[in-house]
């Protein structure tokens, strides 16, 4: 694997990108435009270009205001901050089913020394509940991109795009093509399957790694589309492997793992073993060693996978 | 490593104590940001001469007693000042100043934005915008109690963007809270840059007023001007006072002042580093 650029710095190019090719796209922040990287945005359109000041509510509504208005709004801050406009986001943008994308950054615990205050871990399952609204966790620096593209030419409604601070390695090819509502193999198996999405899917394609030194033959599927969610595709890996774990760079409530099995318990019922915050706040420390503080390591996937796969023998053995 | 001011009555200390206090609190935080490669001197240094008077010459606050109920309270709404309340709060004797270096590392309490399981801290701030409306909130409960507590919360001018503030802003007048003093570290520079090209915010001090408060600027690093501004404050009978501290960012370090660029980065290296600490030593 080859490291990669932040997923921040890529949505900052690829902003720039599409300023040259689509005239209606406007961009807006909320006085972090340095550290979510539209200030990129910014230097080349300063016309198409909002910085509201530290004042989200007021930046949401604007968006809201130039969706109606015919424009093609990117509102970008750092996750936790956007949570505090969530009955804006809620009423002015998806009651009103507009083309609003929120893009945020320095999502979850890997924004390190900042601390608990920072380290949102619950964004995905409040945004995930509101009505008109999708929700992306993109894995890498490709799929990053080819996320914008896809919401550019392709969309016109809310969309939530949740990136993270810190670089993390590439793990799509360069071909990939973002599909909304499809998850993505990385690597196939036959006895265990690890659902994951953002930073967690470069830690599960190493935790496959060890567990095949364990003969666990695991598969890795990238479900970067929380919603829609690509039910089908889960259902299929939970019948071809019978064993399931989840990782994700969130909360296990409302999350990923919330989400995995909510449909596999509906259509399919296996065990699964859940790898995530649990139901604490985070702290300040460096990202890895919070994975390892809060059990959220490539071990901790690694046991998730040996305790999923003997569980489930031991089920079929008892009936 | 500083040792802790003795625990004693601080009232009508004189200038040069205060100056010098100031001082070993400005090189802890060069000190803590650095060793925790990460961290805001910029919004610390500002109004680190603010908080100095406040925990030493102002408010009634014993770390000997530190649930004492009619203890001054104080809100850091701006919560990534922490270097700040944490170095001073250390000086005053809540916790020892060794603790400070292990700032926003794994295994300390000292998170990174000011967080209410460090000794002396009343709540946790962070996300900007908050802590005034908490400040209405302790205000109130004092009233209800007839309890004399005084309740003071530093803002940031960028802080102030945020609609929240402006709403407790109304709440703190509609119900009269002389309690209540917020002081504005007003200097000029926020995250993005210049506060006066991310958000101008006009006449800060008639905006304020027109709000219902009372309102008194100052020199925010002149210790007698500092006196004078929060001897005012206790003067006004009828209604919550603003005071708004004209302070430079980065105050004390050349190369930090006025450059929003130290807003949220410690020194980059060795030199700036020693720099900083030698510039501290020469103010
Ligand atoms: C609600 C919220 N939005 C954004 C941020 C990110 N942020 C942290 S500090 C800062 C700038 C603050 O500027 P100011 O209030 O002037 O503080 P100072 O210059 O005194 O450090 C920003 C935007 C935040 N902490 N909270």
């Amino acid at each position: 694997m080859r490291p990669a650029e932040s997923l921040r710095e890529t949505y900052g190019k690829k902003l720039v990108e599409i300023g040259h090719r689509k005239k209606d796209v406007v961009v807006l922040d909320a006085d972090l435009s340095s550290s979510t990287k539209t200030s990129e945005f910014g230097k080349i359109f300063p016309d198409r270009f909002f910085n509201m000041g530290i004042s989200e509510q007021s930046m949401v509504t604007a968006a809201a205001g130039l969706a109606l208005a015919g424009k093609q709004a990117f509102v970008s801050t750092f996750a936790v901050f956007l949570m505090r406009t969530y009955e804006q986001i809620r009423q002015s943008v998806c009651y009103n089913n507009i083309d609003v994308k929120f893009v945020v950054t320095h999502a979850g615990i890997t924004v390190g020394e900042d601390g608990a205050t920072h380290q949102i871990v619950e964004d995905v399952g409040i945004m995930s509940g509101l009505p008109n609204m999708k929700v992306i966790v993109p894995a890498d620096s490709i799929e990053t991109a080819s996320v914008i593209d896809y919401l550019v030419d392709k969309t016109k409604t809310p969309y939530y795009v949740r990136l993270t601070r810190e670089k993390f390695p590439v793990v799509n090819d360069d071909s990939y093509k973002f599909k909304e509502g499809q998850n993505t193999v990385l690597r196939d198996g036959s006895d265990l399957t690890i659902f994951c999405n953002g930073s967690m899917v470069g830690f599960s394609l190493q935790a496959a790694e060890e567990l095949k030194k364990q003969a666990i033959d695991t598969a890795v599927v990238n479900v970067s589309s929380i919603k829609p969610l690509d039910r089908s595709g889960i259902i299929s890996y939970a019948k071809k492997t019978g064993h399931v774990v989840t990782a994700e760079e969130h909360s296990i409530y409302n999350g990923l793992g919330s989400r995995v099995s909510e449909v596999l318990s509906e259509e399919y019922p296996v065990p699964v073993v859940r790898v995530g915050m649990r139901d604490t706040f985070g702290k300040s420390g460096k990202s890895w060693e919070l994975f390892d503080y809060f059990h959220m390591g490539i071990k901790d996937i690694v046991s998730a996978g040996i305790k999923s796969f003997r569980e489930v023998n031991k089920y079929e053995t008892i009936s | 490593m500083e040792k802790s001011m003795p625990d004693k009555d601080f009232k009508g200390m004189d200038r040069e104590t205060l100056e010098k206090i100031a001082k070993k609190a400005r090189s802890l935080i060069i000190k803590m940001v650095y060793s925790a490669k990460s961290g805001h001197p910029g919004g610390s240094l500002s109004i680190i001469d603010v908080l100095t008077y406040l925990y030493f010459n102002e408010m009634n606050v014993d770390p000997s007693d530190q649930n004492l109920s009619s203890r001054d309270r104080f809100i850091m709404s701006k919560g990534h000042a922490s270097p700040a309340l944490y170095s001073i709060l250390a000086l005053r004797g809540y916790f020892p100043s060794e603790l400070l270096m292990d700032f926003r590392k794994i295994n300390s309490k000292l998170e990174g934005h000011v967080h209410r399981g460090v000794p002396g801290v009343e709540t946790s701030t962070g996300s900007l915008g908050q802590g005034l409306g908490i400040g209405v909130g302790m205000a109130l409960a004092a009233k209800m109690d007839h309890n004399p507590y005084r309740v003071y919360v530093v803002l940031g001018d960028g802080e102030i963007e945020e609609g929240n503030v402006w709403e407790s802003l109304m709440a703190g007048s509609k119900y009269g809270l002389n309690n209540l003093v917020a002081i504005l570290d007003k200097n000029g520079v926020q995250l993005d840059g210049f506060t006066r090209d991310i958000m101008p915010m006009g006449n800060v001090a008639e905006k304020v007023k027109a709000f219902g408060w009372e309102v008194r600027e100052f020199n925010g690093h002149d210790f007698d001007d500092i006196k004078s501004a929060f001897d005012f404050a206790r003067s006004v009978k009828d209604r919550p006072v603003f005071l708004i501290a004209n302070t430079v960012k980065g105050k004390g370090v050349s190369y930090m002042e006025n450059n929003y660029k130290y807003h949220g980065s410690p020194p980059a290296n060795d030199e700036e580093y020693e720099r900083a600490l030698r510039e501290i030593e020469g103010i």
